[in-house]
């Protein structure tokens, strides 16, 4: 860190000074010996308000050396406000390579989506946490909750997906859908679609969750389960697309709409732009993409 | 009844410094018997109703339970797992306020079927068949089951807490002041309701009121408390038609005199 010393001198690397650090990874590392379970740590003042990733920002802070590579996305974009600030944050104060490349990066550090293309051994997804406690929405009292995870008394969380079906016919959560790790505790995986759910399920990527308002750290390890609540008679089930991605023809990923003109002109389209570019360039054409298709 | 009662209270005693909140109660209760406690408020009644639900931990005394597999075990040697599942499986507790027993803001349907989940039913169908049938048990519409207990007037509440209570089957309900904050014509079809499905189920209750009527209608035997000590106990016609303790005897004239 000598040869930025005199760009950065008023931070540490990578902005939280090293005692700091070591607390957020004890914090850590139980919640890794943990899978699932919140484990309180002491967030720090961030140069950006809460609502905008902090916790997410410490975790990665708290991990990141100088040969990592540093992808950051948001609603699966990279180009979005939120990922170009944390992006352009990490390079001034760790000097670390980025990436918009899935493939290339070692720390995705992400608020809403999973990437599409399957995370590998070694790379790290740190999410931006703004609500940790999957019980809270039934059950307000902290005390409380913390007991129920400690004795493992889930019963609310059904209760909350049987008044999705009395209300809707279906369950009708799409976003921070309630899953069991390893059989043990129950999770909120933050706001990212249960279309993401499956993904996270023996993930070979190690995955990291902060929130930082909240204070709370939780992580599930590489090859872990991770199981999304239902019922016998309305399992699981994934978001479905009726068309698909206008620019790439891809199926099987996570769709954004995007309004075209103020006729109702629509398209839908990749959520994942790296991934939604990737298969362009292998050749891949939607119906929108205003090119031939190769052939 | 089998030969062995189903709860036993062995001098059970709460002090809050040195204010007595009950003192040194001892009794047992038997399968499918009901037992009221009855006193005035800071009789020390809601005290005892506390500690025997392992809601408030006594200062001396023991409270034993008879498990379904015949073993009697000390509510406060359990750990508190064994306790809150014992709580929600086995034991029913009817609060004065139903809102301090129902989740107000899920439907009738999930209010009663919570127990069932937590215990891990994960048939939506089964489930919501059920809770039908228990809401028709307490007389509440089956068309109702999708709406609020907000919307709900008092009596329907209480109604549905009984019926979100004994889901699951329990072999004894704590009461407290069930009719309590009811109107006099919507208490007796409540109080008519709880009789018959005390008797239909076979129950063990344990019911607090200040009201004898309620304790005529409901109970077998019961217990008169005056400041935290127990003045009088026995079976409940004899009780209020032939009242020993001269607390008990103004109780019963007071409440003729009306
Ligand atoms: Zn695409």
């Amino acid at each position: 860190m000598n040869a930025h010393t005199d760009n950065i001198a008023q931070y540490n690397f990578a902005y939280l000074d090293e005692q700091t650090k070591r607390m957020i990874r004890r914090a850590i590392l139980k919640a890794i010996a943990i899978p699932g379970y919140q484990v309180p740590f002491a967030s720090r003042e961030m140069p950006m308000p809460y609502g905008w990733g902090t916790g997410g920002v410490q975790v990665t802070a708290s991990v990141i050396g100088t040969d990592d590579v540093l992808k950051v996305i948001d609603q699966g974009a990279d180009d979005t406000t939120n990922a170009v600030s944390i992006r352009a944050f990490f390079q001034k104060v760790a000097n670390v390579e980025v990436t918009t490349h899935t493939a290339d990066a070692t720390i995705i550090q992400t608020r809403h989506r999973i990437p599409e293309e399957p995370l590998n051994a070694g790379q790290v997804l740190v999410y931006q946490v703004p609500i940790p406690e999957p019980l809270r929405f039934l059950e307000p009292r902290e005390t409380e909750t913390r007991k129920m995870h400690a004795l493992e008394e889930y019963g609310l969380m059904h209760v909350k997906l049987y008044e999705d079906i009395a209300q809707h016919g279906h369950i009708a959560t799409t976003f921070a859908y309630p899953v069991k790790v390893e059989g043990r505790y129950v999770m909120d995986p933050s706001p990212t679609p249960k279309f993401d759910n499956p993904k996270m399920h023996m993930s070979k990527a190690l995955q990291l969750f902060g929130a930082g308002r909240e204070k709370r750290i939780y992580a599930v390890p590489p090859y872990t389960r991770v199981e999304s609540l239902d019922f016998e008679d309305h399992p699981f089930e994934v978001q479905t697309f009726d068309e698909p991605c206008a620019l790439c023809g891809g199926t099987d990923v996570y769709l954004d709409e995007v309004v075209l003109d103020d006729r109702g002109g629509r398209m839908f389209v990749c959520s994942d732009t790296d991934n939604c570019e990737a298969r362009r360039a292998e050749g891949h054409r939607g119906h929108l993409s205003g090119e031939e298709a190769a052939t | 009844m089998t030969d062995e009662p189903l709860l036993r209270v062995r001098s059970i005693s709460k002090f809050y410094g040195n204010r007595i909140g009950c003192n040194d109660i001892s009794f047992d209760l038997w399968p499918g018997e009901v037992l009221a406690v009855v006193g005035e408020s800071g009789s020390g009644k809601t005290t005892l109703l506390n500690c025997l639900s392992t809601r408030l931990l006594p200062t001396s005394g023991t409270v034993s339970y008879r498990m379904r597999d015949g073993a009697f075990h000390d509510l406060y040697r359990m750990s508190e797992a064994e306790r809150r599942f014992l709580m929600r499986t086995d034991w029913g507790f009817v609060h004065q306020n139903p809102s301090d027993g129902l989740r107000m803001t899920v439907s009738a349907g999930a209010n009663v079927g919570e127990r069932l989940m937590a215990v891990g039913q994960r048939h939506y169908g089964d489930i919501r068949a059920t809770a039908t049938d228990w809401l028709g048990r307490v007389e509440i519409s089956s068309d109702r089951i999708d709406d609020q207990p907000r919307a709900f007037s008092g009596g329907m509440r209480q109604r549905l807490q009984i019926a979100r209570n004994l889901v699951t089957g329990p072999r004894l309900v704590f009461m407290d002041e069930p009719t309590g904050g009811l109107d006099v014509s919507v208490q007796a079809r409540l109080l008519d309701l709880l009789r018959g499905l005390v008797h239909e189920l076979g129950l063990s209750a344990i019911v607090v009121t200040h009201d004898l009527a309620v304790a005529r209608l409901l109970s077998h035997r019961m217990i008169v408390m005056k400041d935290g000590h127990v003045v009088e106990s026995g079976l409940t016609d004899r009780v209020l038609d032939d009242p020993q303790a001269p607390y008990t005897q103004l109780l019963v004239s007071s409440i003729l005199q009306v």
